[in-house]
């Protein structure tokens, strides 16, 4: 069966309509690799197979994991919370009906960082993900599960959700493909609110071909979400060869202690590799960008204190026993069924709203946000793209940052100030580095941001870099 | 930068009951954290229009016609304790 599980998704869609496959046969064999998930990555997986049904599509017979915060009917749906324990929802999200409707099936539910609040996926309450790449190692987050899933050969794709990055720094972290498409490309409605200016949904694939498959099933515009606005002419298979007549910026304001030496390293070889394709380097100014940390973590902790309300336990979700009255219900329940990470961030947004610091903070940082914005409108003026690494480092160790909340915030340095831009920005592994303190090489990512609905521009270019890179790195005993 | 009364006062707002240890440890948690944060409060940005959304759009509207919607046992089947097509919940007093 090995010989299926290397197969890319594109692939092996192609040759499930040909005949030479059959749906059943494929989704049985990554039903089986699923079932040996070592990793913690899911969650829940489907129980049998056989008795499901598949459209007819572009996707038809692909499995697909999908993270725990995409509400799916009569399936369990925790978005990483105690306080959702037993929860089945009613309803399924749109995002993963249309992954439906194009022939694809559900897998599991992958593991993730409560309410994706998170940068290492230890602060889900059903244990942290491993790294397939070295299981004392984070794979990032917050859609680690999805992410550590397809790097370990337990899906052949996957879908999660970016708020300030946790669709690109897992896929940076795990070796694959990760992408943050604009804001408004693809429906929210029922995806688990975190912060609802900056969630969206993305796929993340082993290869940008997969990327843009998943990508043309998932976008549109969808009445139940009167944000979404879909990508106007749809996703098309990239295939562009080079990168000539295409210009990348890199932010002069990225300085060489922002990141560890071997991500820096990596990050030049791939721009030398980018001119060596016949693209152009120039330096761009994205002065705003570094009070991008501070804006978001005011905005995402501000949005998610109010969004997280209705977790009171009255219409879903776990309830505390024996409160005395209606308030120490609420209170008890909240206490219970919400880990450090989430309290935190709750108690940060509710003070950054409450009365007396708004306009110091929310106010400030909805401005900075506008500030943001500006920097990359003016930079596209000159440039195609703006480049980055994803993470300022690779994987780090299980443990390493938990005692420290600012710094792993700081994680998210390279890819907050896109999510707060409402811009697309795919991450690629661009290679291995070692880590600062010594030990074997993990992946790096190569960050390509874009601007808004340039998705099918963005997805080119990437796919011509790939190319040009020839990332063939695989964690021990996974194969394709 | 916030102290011990603060945040018992925000954890109100929130409904969230802390544990002693909670207490002392978001004090000094948040405290770090502000102070980082505090860099936006000092930026002059008098005059730059807030981003409340990033997608140039207004008024989303639909017509309005009436289509099928969750059944109510199916709506209220997650509940923690649902009671005749309502949510059951503790007395808003405990004496009553």
């Amino acid at each position: 069966m090995a010989g299926l599980l290397e197969l890319t998704v594109a692939e092996a869609a192609a040759k499930i309509a040909s005949g030479e496959i059959s749906a059943a046969e494929y989704f049985e064999a990554w039903h089986g690799a699923a079932a040996g998930d070592e990793l913690n990555a899911y969650l829940w997986q489907v129980e049998d197979p056989a008795n499901y049904e598949v459209e007819d599509g572009p996707l038809r017979g692909i499995p697909v994991a999908v993270k725990d915060i995409f509400c799916t009917e009569g399936a369990p749906t925790t978005a990483g919370s105690r306080i959702l324990e037993g929860y089945r929802p009613p309803y399924t999200a749109t995002a993963v009906r249309q992954l439906d409707a194009a022939g694809a099936r559900v897998l599991g539910k992958t593991n993730m960082d409560e309410f994706a609040m998170g940068s290492s996926n230890e602060n889900s309450a059903y244990g942290p993900v491993l790294n397939p790449w070295d299981r004392d190692r984070v794979p990032g987050g917050s859609s680690g599960g999805s992410a550590a899933a397809v790097a370990g050969g337990l899906a052949p794709c996957a879908i999660g959700t970016d708020t300030g990055g946790s669709i690109r720094q897992p896929a940076s972290l795990c070796g694959i493909v990760g992408l943050k498409p604009t804001y408004g490309s693809i429906s929210r409605y029922g995806m688990i609110a975190f912060a609802s200016s900056l969630d969206q949904c993305g796929p993340l694939t082993r290869d940008v071909t997969d990327a843009a498959l998943l990508l043309a099933a998932l976008q549109g515009r969808d009445p139940c979400d009167s944000t979404s606005v879909g990508i106007e002419g749809g996703i098309a298979a990239p295939s562009r060869e080079d990168l000539r007549g295409l210009r990348f910026g890199v932010p002069g304001e990225l300085s060489g202690d922002a990141f560890d030496a071997g991500v820096r390293e990596n990050f030049e070889a791939t721009l030398a590799k980018i001119e060596s394709l016949g693209g152009e380097i120039a330096e761009v100014t994205l002065p705003s960008a570094e009070h991008g940390i501070s804006a978001y973590y005011v905005l995402a902790p501000a949005e998610a204190s109010s969004n997280l309300a209705r977790y009171d336990g009255v219409r879903y979700g776990r309830r505390s026993e024996n409160s005395a009255d209606l308030l120490e219900m609420y209170e008890n329940t909240r206490a219970e069924g919400f880990g450090p990470e989430v309290k935190r961030r709750i108690m940060l947004g509710t003070y950054a709203l409450s009365s007396g610091y708004y306009d110091a903070y929310y106010g400030q940082a909805q401005k900075v946000r506008t500030r943001i914005a500006e920097d990359f409108a003016q930079a596209f003026a000159a440039v195609d793209f703006v480049v980055t690494p994803t993470s300022p480092s690779v994987a780090f160790g299980l443990g390493e940052k938990t005692d420290d909340p600012l710094s792993m915030y700081l994680n998210d340095f390279f890819t907050v100030p896109m999510s707060l831009a409402g811009i697309p920005a795919i991450s690629i592994p661009s290679g291995l580095a070692a880590p600062e303190g010594g030990g074997p090489e993990l992946p790096v990512g190569f960050q390509i941001a874009a601007p808004a609905f340039a998705e099918q521009k963005l997805l080119e270019a990437a796919y011509a870099l790939e190319r040009g890179i020839g990332f063939e790195a695989r964690p021990e005993g996974v194969d394709g | 930068m916030i102290d011990r009364d603060q945040v018992l006062h925000v954890a109100r707002l929130a409904r969230l009951r802390l544990s002693e240890g909670e207490v002392e440890t978001m004090t000094g948690e948040l405290s770090g954290i502000l102070e980082h944060v505090d860099r936006i409060a000092k930026l002059d940005l008098e005059g730059v229009e807030p981003t409340t959304h990033v997608v140039a759009l207004q008024n989303v509207l639909r017509a309005d016609v009436p289509r099928p919607s969750l059944a109510p046992e199916v709506a209220l089947a997650p509940a923690p304790e649902p009671l005749d097509g309502a949510f059951r919940v503790p007395s808003p007093q405990a004496d009553a």
